[in-house]
């Protein structure tokens, strides 16, 4: 892992909350594996927790990396002020992305994602379809005017919206979607991200799948593995804490208790 | 000669900072940043005699210029921190003192962690930490009750191979008189402070935002706090101080010192920047001409005689 000062290439908005930041350094020749995220430090000393932000995309020919995040708080709000040129102090990239070697070329994969989840998703789409790997995305939001990267996720696969109110794509949640158009599907590979009713919706759908991974968001302090902050209790036992930052984001279904 | 060298009981340090305890963990993973040679020494995390799995997420929340935690002394337990936490250090950096922080629910566990962990060939020194504001027993409550202080510690100070340092709290009326009351039992030292108790209410749910509900205050935002009380504790004792709260920089370090103290432990700051510690010791030298300082044993020196 690296700490080095990214130079913001550009920003630009996607939706009400939603940017699009692209940043340039040594981190994005690193090849970083897709579900892994960078911690950034919000330029503003008032801010001493950095954020965590999974990597949406990485172009290692342009030593460019993207991020795309949400405004949550003054932290994210104050991020979203910055402009080109602008140095970020980002570590990364950190945790343990996505296991996609075992998929062979011509295979299918199910990515299934929510909101300001679906980040670590585009890049990993990219890096399967790479692979020469069928994917068929499942993606929901709250309501069409928070849909971005629609365009993109459409020139990798298909792509299935579900939104709560029914704004656009299948009415309701993304578990409802599975249940009405996925029941009876097969897929060589099962990969989601998105809020807590989402991973849960997917964590017993996909249990016994052997080949089916969640990653999970958490507050961090360190970013690292050592502050013990971003814990979640094995799903077999649940004395036994694994850290999202470093044992994670992702993990198999079936391993922790979301 | 060494200008930044200082040296405490059990600990001749190369320079006077080290990584605060729960910051830093065992340092596995920061010394993927850097050489932790580079550091004076480091507090290692908290152990416990038994495991223990910590307290409900969410456990950490920013404030302004601060943070609250609650991780609730997570650890493996003191056997597998003398098998596995302590040999890796030991293995990669077997000049490194390390500083071995006890917890405990009763002065039993304490003394029996205390009573093996001295024994760890790189532990030189031990901090009792009896003022975690974050476990429903023992922590605190050792370390707001002086004749509770007084007793743990000089049971552990009867079993400890190595000098025993305690660990005050800022959450108390009148911080002298636990330190008095530490020092009459025979601890080799102080430090100071743990983090102050607060709490941050989430405005769309309405709850506290911790799992805990209350955490511990860190950061410069109570570096201030820090600066004085380690002064009040430095008027009333001889004891050396290993002094901490909010340090960011070699000025903030120098502050303490000004204070009272005669080390420097680094908390919040390794979040903020994973190579905190060793950009302070990197800048220290120049600082320290900037403010005509010789060398830290002479400004520790003054200050003992003079206790600003």
């Amino acid at each position: 892992m690296l700490q080095e000062n990214l130079t913001v290439v550009s920003q630009r908005q996607l939706t009400a909350d939603v940017f699009e930041l692209t940043l340039q350094g040594k981190m994005a020749t690193t090849d970083p594996v897709a579900g892994q995220f960078v911690d950034v430090k919000i330029p503003d000393s008032s801010h001493l927790l950095r954020r965590p932000f999974g990597i949406a995309q990485v172009d290692a020919a342009k030593s460019q990396l993207r991020l795309l995040y949400r405004t949550v708080g003054q932290g994210t709000a104050a991020l979203s002020q910055v402009t080109a040129g602008t140095r970020l102090d980002t570590i990364g990239p950190l945790g343990h992305g996505f296991p996609t070697d075992f998929l062979q070329a011509g295979q299918h994969a199910l990515i299934i994602g929510g909101g300001t989840g679906i980040p670590p998703l585009y890049a990993l789409s990219r890096q399967l379809v790479a692979q020469g790997v069928e994917v068929t995305h499942a993606i929901g939001f709250g309501r069409q005017q928070q849909i971005f990267y629609e365009q993109e996720f459409r020139e990798l696969g298909a792509v299935h919206y579900a939104t709560d109110d029914g704004s656009y794509g299948f009415h309701g949640h993304i578990g409802l979607l599975l249940d009405a158009q996925f029941a009876d599907a097969e897929f060589d590979a099962v990969y989601a991200c998105g809020p807590r009713g989402l991973l849960m919706a997917v964590n017993n759908r996909y249990r016994e799948h052997p080949h089916a991974y969640v990653s999970l968001e958490s507050r961090m302090a360190c970013g690292v593995g050592e502050c013990y902050a971003c814990v979640v209790p094995a799903q077999a036992d649940p004395t036994k804490m694994y850290k999202v930052c470093d044992d994670g984001p992702v993990f198999a279904t079936g391993e922790v208790a979301i | 000669m060494n200008r930044l060298a200082v040296t405490l009981p059990g600990l001749k340090l190369k320079n006077p900072i080290m990584p605060a305890s729960g910051c830093f963990g065992f340092g596995q993973h920061y010394a993927e940043f850097y050489d932790l040679n580079r550091l004076g020494a480091i507090i290692v995390k908290a152990a416990t005699l038994k495991p223990r799995i910590g307290n409900p997420t969410p456990r950490v929340a920013e404030t302004t210029s601060g943070m609250l935690n609650a991780i609730g002394l997570q650890n493996p337990g003191v056997t597998a921190i003398m098998t596995e936490k302590l040999p890796w250090l030991a293995e990669h950096y077997p000049d490194l003192p390390v500083i071995a922080n006890v917890a405990g629910s009763t002065e039993s566990d304490y003394v029996e962690v205390c009573r093996q962990i001295s024994t760890a060939v790189n532990v030189h020194a031990i901090e009792l930490n009896i003022s975690c504001p974050n476990v429903a027993h023992g922590g605190l409550e050792f370390g707001t009750d002086p004749q509770s202080a007084y007793a743990l510690t000089k049971a552990c100070k009867a079993v400890s191979q190595v000098p025993v340092y305690v660990k005050l709290s800022p959450n108390v009326t009148d911080i002298r008189v636990i330190a008095r009351a530490v020092e009459a039992a025979g601890a080799d030292g102080f430090t100071l402070i743990n983090t102050l108790v607060g709490m941050q209410i989430d405005l769309k749910t309405r709850q506290p935002l911790l799992g805990n509900r209350t955490g511990g205050l860190s950061g410069p935002a109570i570096k201030p706090v820090a600066v004085r009380l380690i002064n009040q504790v430095h008027q009333i004792s001889q004891l050396p101080i290993i002094g901490m709260g909010g340090v960011m920089t070699a000025e903030d370090t120098l502050e303490l010192m000004m204070a009272g103290a005669s080390a420097v432990a680094v908390g919040t700051a390794n979040f903020d920047n994973p190579q905190a510690c060793p950009d302070i010791i990197n800048a220290l030298p120049s600082v320290m001409d900037h403010y005509h300082i010789a060398d830290l044993p002479s400004l520790i020196n003054e200050m003992a005689v003079t206790a600003v």
